[in-house]
C-alpha cells in the first residue's frame, strides 16, 4: 500500500450541495459500528463541519451475534450551520444486518438512502432478527432508496492478496461501508488512513494495510459501480468562532477541565474511582494523566472511591470521584461526611437510566433529586450540570473551583447522551483561564488558638489546614462541630446554627456563578427551559419556532443548586415555563416548590434523548392553548 | 527526640479533650501505651495523622494532640489510602474495631492489607459491640449471649490475625491492653515497617463483655497461658520455659515439654517472621484458644514495595518521559483551524 493509492475526491458525478447530513450506522456490537461512526465524526470535524454525534450501544459487550437485542448504532449529524442535536431522523442508514434493520429502519426518513449488506440477509440470519420474510424480496423497503450491497464478497476480493485469515479479513466490511460513505459525502480519506496508520501500523502492519485497502476499495467501488446516481457536498460551517477546534466527547473534555483546574490552582488531583458504566470513561482518561501528577485509585469499591478522595482533600489535593447513579447511591453516606468535615470534593455522576441497575449504557436524569438531598440530615451540597459535550470542560474547571474557594462537596452531573456524545471544541488558550487561588491555613500568632472552623466573612468558608503544618493540629470528623472551635458539640443551639450556616455556605455560592442566559429575548410567550443534556434539542426547537415567528425563548442551566439568582424573574417574564426533562420532572418539582410558579413538565423517560421535533409539537400545543 | 530536634513526652501528645471512655475500660490503657510509645519514638506531631471509623475505639484520635478524622463506620482504611497516596510524608495511624474493621468496613481492610498502604492499624478487639451497647460482633465466640442474641449468636468469629495473613498481609501482629510495654514494642515494629502493618489488641469492654480475656490475661495464669512469639526464638513458653509449641508435618499444633524428659530446645524451629511461606503464621493465628496458649508478638513482617511508592514512582516515571504544556494538553490530536 502506497499513499499514491489515496484519491481524496472523486472524479465523475454531479456533488449536490447539502447544508446538513444525518448517518446513523447500526450493525452488530462486533461489526465495528462505533469506530466506524467515530471515524466518519472526526473526518467531518477536521472538513470543518459543525458536528453532533449520539453512540447508542447494548449493555451486553457481545449480544448473540445477529440478534435484536445485539445491535449497536452510532449516529451523526454534519453541517455548515451551527447544530445542537445529532439530528431526530436520519438521512442515511447503514444496516450491517437484518437485526439492526428491524431496529432502525422505522426512523430513517423517507426516501432516504438505505445502504443494506445482502451477506448478512441469509435465513438464519433473517431468522435471528425475527423476520418472517426476507425484507429484501417482500416489497417492505419501498419508499426508501435501497443500495444493496454484499460488503463481505467485496472485502474479500479487495483483500484477494492480503495475507490476512478469513475472519480477520470479515472485520474489515466496516471499512468498505465507511469508504462507500466517504465517496457519497466528499469525504477526505486522508484523516482516516492516517488513522488506521497510527492505530496499527506499527504492531500490526498486515491488519493497518488491508484496512486501508478496504476503505479505498469501497471508495473506488461506490465512484465507478454507479449505485448513487447523485454524490453530495457539504461545505465547511461558516457561523464558528475563529480559533483553533478539535472533535471532543464530553467524558474527555470534563476531564480536561479537571486537569486545567489542576494546572490553575497548583494543585494534584487525586481521583477515587470503580468502574461503572457510563463513566468508567473518566477513569481511564485521567489515568492516562500521570505525565500530569494526576494520582488514580481504583478502589474495591464505589465508597471506598469516594472515601479515599476526601482523604485526599483532607491532606491537601483535589479530591475527585466519578460514578454513575448506583454508584452515588452508595457514596451518599461519605458525602455527608464531606459537607459536616467542610472540605471541598468533586463527585462526578455520568447519569444512566435507573432505578438499580436500570439500563446501564442509556441516558437519563433522574439522579438531580439524589444529588440534591440523597444523603441522611440536612445536607446541602453544590450541584452543577454538563450541557453539552463542549461545555463540560467549562463546568468541571468550575465544579474544582467552586470547591476549593468555598470548601464544599461539589456533585457534578452528566449523562450518557454527553459523556459519549462528541462535537467540535473551541480550543482555549491556557493562558486565558483564570486562575484558581488556594490559601491554606498557618499557624495562629502565638498565645491565640487555632480556630479550625473559623469562617470567611464573605463566603463562609473554613479554613483547610493541612496535616504537616506545624501548630495546626486539630481533629475534625462526621460528629457535630462547636462553629469556630470544631470541638464535637452537642448543644442544640449550636446544631440549628450549624445546620444553617452550611445551607447558607452554599446558598451563597449563587453570588460567585454567573446569572442565566436565554436563547432569545429575555421575555415573551414561553421560556422552554431545561438542564443538562437537553440543552442541544431546545436550541433547536427554539430557534426554529422563533424562525417561525413564535415569541418563544430557551434557557438552559448548568447551575442548580444554588440556582442562578436571575432565574426567577427571567420565569416570571414569560406566560408560560415549560420544562422538558429526561425524568418525571425533577426540576420542575424544585422550582414549583421554590418559586411557586407554575411550571409545565414535559418529560421523557425512554433511556433516549429528546429530539428537537418532540420539543417542538410540545410548545406549539401549549401555544395554541394560549390562543 | 522529634524530626524537629525538641524533645517530646507523654503529654505532649495528649489533646485538650476529656477522655470519654467508661472508667475501667481497656482503652485507656492503648491509649497511654500509644502515647508513650509516640514519644519514645519522638513522633512529630504535625507530621502525625490518625484515621478511625465509628465505635468506642474510634474516638481515639480526640485524645491525640496530632492531625486526627473521625471518619465513618468502617471507612477508615479507604480515607487513610487516599491521604497516604495524595502525601506520603504523613505518618498515618488508623484505629477501629472488630465492629468497625471487620463487619461493616471488612471489604476496606483487606484491600488496604493486599496493597500493603504504608499506614498502620490498630485493631481494638473487645469482641462486643461497646457504643450500640452490647450487641455480638463478628469476634465474638460462638453461643455469646447478647441483647441481639438472647439465646446465643450462631456465627462463627472470625480471628483478625488469620484474616490479615489471609488478606496477605506483610506485617501481622497481635498485643493486649494491659500488656503495655509489649504493646510499645508492637507499635515501635510496626512503626519501621513498609506498608500497611496490622496489630490485633486485644480489648477489655468492662462495661459489656468483662474478662472476655480473663482465662488467659490473670496474671497467674499468664505465664502458662499467653505465648510470647519472638523472631528467631523457638516457640517456648510456660513460667518454667519448659513448654514449647511445634507443629507437626501437616501442622497439628502439639504442645511439648523442653528439656527433662521432653525435647531439646536445639531441636525446636525458630519462628521466622520473614518467612515468605504464612502457613505456619496461619496455623499459630488459628490456634484454639481453649486448647492452646495464645499467641501475642509479630507473626509476620515480610518486605513489600509500599503501595504509595509504587504509585508515586509511576507518576514520576511519566512525568520524566513526558512533558507536555497544558496547551499541547488541551490541542490533542486533530485540530482544524476556523478563520
Ligand atoms: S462500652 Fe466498653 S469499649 Fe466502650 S468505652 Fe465502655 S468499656 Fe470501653
Amino acid at each position: 500500500m502506497t499513499e499514491s493509492e489515496t484519491e481524496p475526491q472523486a472524479k465523475s458525478t454531479n456533488r449536490e450541495e447539502l447544508e446538513q447530513v444525518v448517518i446513523r450506522f447500526a450493525g452488530d456490537s462486533g461489526d465495528g459500528m462505533q469506530l466506524t461512526g467515530g471515524e466518519f465524526t472526526r473526518t467531518s470535524a477536521v472538513m470543518g463541519n459543525d458536528l453532533a454525534t449520539f453512540p447508542d450501544f447494548p449493555a451486553e459487550i457481545r449480544a448473540p451475534a445477529g440478534t435484536l437485542p445485539g445491535v449497536s448504532a452510532f449516529q451523526l449529524r454534519f453541517s455548515n450551520f451551527d447544530i445542537h442535536t445529532p439530528g431526530d431522523h436520519p438521512d442515511v442508514l447503514v444496516a450491517m444486518n437484518p437485526a439492526a434493520l428491524k431496529v432502525h429502519l422505522r426512523e430513517l426518513k423517507k426516501d432516504g438512502i438505505l445502504l443494506l449488506n445482502t451477506a448478512k440477509f441469509r435465513p438464519a440470519d433473517l431468522k435471528k432478527a425475527k423476520y418472517e420474510q426476507n425484507p429484501l424480496e417482500d416489497g417492505s423497503l419501498e419508499g426508501w432508496r435501497v443500495i444493496k450491497v454484499d460488503l463481505e464478497k467485496l472485502t474479500h476480493e479487495a483483500l484477494a492478496e492480503s495475507p490476512l485469515d478469513k475472519r480477520s479479513k470479515d472485520r474489515c466490511k466496516n471499512m468498505y461501508a465507511l469508504g462507500i460513505l466517504y465517496w457519497l459525502f466528499s469525504r477526505d480519506m486522508e484523516p482516516s488512513l492516517r488513522y488506521i496508520e497510527t492505530k496499527f501500523g506499527k504492531k500490526l502492519p498486515e491488519v493497518a494495510a488491508a484496512n486501508k485497502r478496504v476503505l479505498q476499495s469501497g471508495f473506488n467501488y461506490a465512484d465507478i459501480s454507479g449505485i448513487f446516481q447523485t454524490a453530495y457536498k457539504v461545505a465547511p460551517a461558516t457561523f464558528m468562532k475563529p480559533g483553533r477546534y478539535r472533535n471532543i466527547m464530553g467524558s474527555q473534555a470534563m476531564c480536561l477541565g479537571l486537569v486545567a483546574a489542576s494546572k490553575q490552582s497548583g494543585l494534584p488531583i487525586m481521583l477515587g474511582s470503580y468502574p461503572i458504566t457510563p463513566a468508567s470513561e473518566v477513569l481511564h482518561q485521567l489515568s492516562s494523566y500521570k505525565h500530569h501528577g494526576v494520582v488514580t485509585f481504583q478502589a474495591e469499591d464505589e465508597i471506598a472511591a469516594v472515601c479515599a478522595a476526601i482523604g485526599a482533600s483532607y491532606v491537601g489535593k483535589i479530591g475527585i470521584t466519578s460514578t454513575s447513579g448506583p454508584g452515588l447511591a452508595l457514596k451518599a453516606e461519605a458525602i455527608g461526611l464531606a459537607v459536616m468535615t467542610e472540605l471541598p470534593l468533586v463527585v462526578i455522576n455520568v447519569q444512566r437510566a435507573g432505578p438499580s441497575t436500570g439500563l446501564p449504557t442509556k441516558t437519563e436524569q433522574a439522579d438531580l433529586l439524589q444529588a440534591m438531598f440523597g444523603r441522611n440530615g440536612e445536607c446541602p451540597v453544590v450541584v452543577l450540570s454538563a450541557t453539552m459535550p463542549s461545555d463540560a470542560f467549562d463546568i468541571s474547571f468550575e465544579a474544582v473551583r467552586i470547591a476549593l474557594k468555598h470548601m464544599t462537596p461539589v456533585i457534578l452531573l452528566s449523562d450518557g447522551y454527553i459523556a459519549n456524545g462528541a462535537e467540535p471544541w473551541l480550543i482555549p488558550n491556557a493562558a486565558d483561564l483564570p486562575e484558581i487561588n488556594v490559601e491554606f491555613a498557618t499557624a495562629p500568632p502565638e498565645g491565640e488558638e487555632f480556630q479550625p472552623y473559623a469562617r470567611d466573612p464573605e463566603t463562609l468558608a473554613r479554613p483547610w489546614a493541612l496535616p504537616g503544618t506545624p501548630g495546626l493540629m486539630h481533629r475534625i470528623g462526621g460528629l457535630e462541630k462547636q462553629d469556630g472551635t470544631g470541638n464535637i458539640s452537642y448543644d442544640p443551639d449550636n446544631h440549628e446554627h450549624m445546620v444553617k450556616t452550611r445551607a447558607e455556605k452554599v446558598a451563597r455560592v449563587a453570588n460567585d456563578i454567573p446569572p442565566a442566559t436565554t436563547i432569545g429575548p429575555e421575555s415573551g410567550d414561553v421560556l422552554v427551559l431545561g438542564w443538562g443534556s437537553t440543552r442541544g434539542a431546545i436550541t433547536g426547537a427554539v430557534t426554529r419556532l422563533q424562525k417561525a415567528g413564535h415569541k418563544v425563548s430557551g434557557c438552559s442551566i448548568q447551575y442548580l443548586n444554588p440556582l442562578p439568582p436571575n432565574l426567577e424573574s427571567l420565569m416570571r417574564s414569560f406566560d408560560k415555563v415549560i420544562l422538558p426533562e429526561m425524568n418525571m420532572g425533577q426540576l420542575s418539582l424544585l422550582l414549583r416548590a421554590r418559586f411557586l410558579i407554575d411550571i409545565e413538565s414535559f418529560c421523557k423517560v425512554q433511556g433516549q434523548p429528546f429530539s428537537s421535533d418532540e420539543i417542538e409539537e410540545r410548545v406549539l400545543a401549549s401555544l395554541a392553548e394560549v390562543k | 527526640m522529634s524530626s524537629s530536634g525538641v524533645s517530646l513526652n507523654k503529654k505532649d501528645y495528649k489533646s485538650d479533650q476529656d477522655v470519654r471512655w467508661c472508667p475501667g475500660c481497656g482503652d485507656y490503657g492503648i491509649l497511654n501505651s500509644v502515647q508513650a510509645a509516640f514519644a519514645d519514638m519522638g513522633k512529630d506531631p504535625a507530621k502525625t495523622l490518625i484515621i478511625s471509623g465509628i465505635g468506642c475505639s474510634s474516638r481515639f484520635p480526640y485524645y491525640m494532640n496530632t492531625y486526627g478524622f473521625h471518619t465513618i463506620h468502617g471507612r477508615a482504611p479507604a480515607l487513610a489510602t487516599g491521604a497516604k497516596l495524595a502525601n506520603p510524608d504523613l505518618d498515618v495511624w488508623v484505629v477501629t474495631g472488630d465492629g468497625d474493621g471487620l463487619s461493616i468496613g471488612g471489604n476496606h481492610l483487606i484491600h488496604a492489607l493486599r496493597r500493603n498502604v504504608g499506614v498502620k492499624v490498630l485493631l481494638f478487639n473487645n469482641r462486643i459491640y461497646g457504643l450500640t451497647k452490647g450487641q455480638y460482633s463478628p469476634t465474638s465466640e460462638q453461643g455469646k449471649m447478647t441483647k441481639s442474641t438472647p439465646l446465643g449468636s450462631v456465627d462463627f468469629p472470625f480471628k483478625p490475625i488469620a484474616l490479615a495473613l489471609g488478606a496477605r498481609a506483610s506485617f501481622v501482629a497481635r498485643s493486649i491492653d494491659i500488656m503495655g510495654k509489649h504493646l510499645e514494642e508492637m507499635l515501635k515494629r510496626a512503626d519501621e515497617h513498609e506498608g500497611t502493618a496490622f496489630i490485633e489488641i486485644y480489648q477489655n469492654c468492662n462495661i459489656f463483655n468483662d474478662g472476655a480475656y480473663a482465662s488467659f490475661t490473670e496474671k497467674a495464669v499468664r505465664p502458662n497461658r499467653i505465648l510470647e512469639v519472638e523472631h528467631g526464638k523457638p516457640l517456648i513458653f510456660g513460667a518454667e520455659r519448659n513448654q514449647a509449641l511445634r507443629f507437626t508435618e501437616n501442622l497439628e499444633p502439639q504442645i511439648v515439654k523442653v528439656g527433662e524428659g521432653g525435647v531439646d530446645a536445639g531441636d525446636l524451629l525458630p519462628w521466622d517472621v520473614h518467612n515468605p511461606n504464612s502457613a505456619l503464621a496461619m496455623a499459630l493465628a488459628n490456634l484454639d484458644e481453649a486448647q492452646f496458649p495464645v499467641p501475642i508478638g509479630v507473626l509476620r513482617s515480610i518486605s513489600r514495595q509500599a503501595y504509595e511508592t509504587g504509585v508515586t514512582s509511576q507518576i514520576a516515571i511519566a512525568q520524566e518521559r513526558k512533558t507536555e504544556t497544558l496547551d499541547e494538553l488541551l490541542t490533542g490530536g486533530e485540530t482544524w483551524e476556523v478563520k
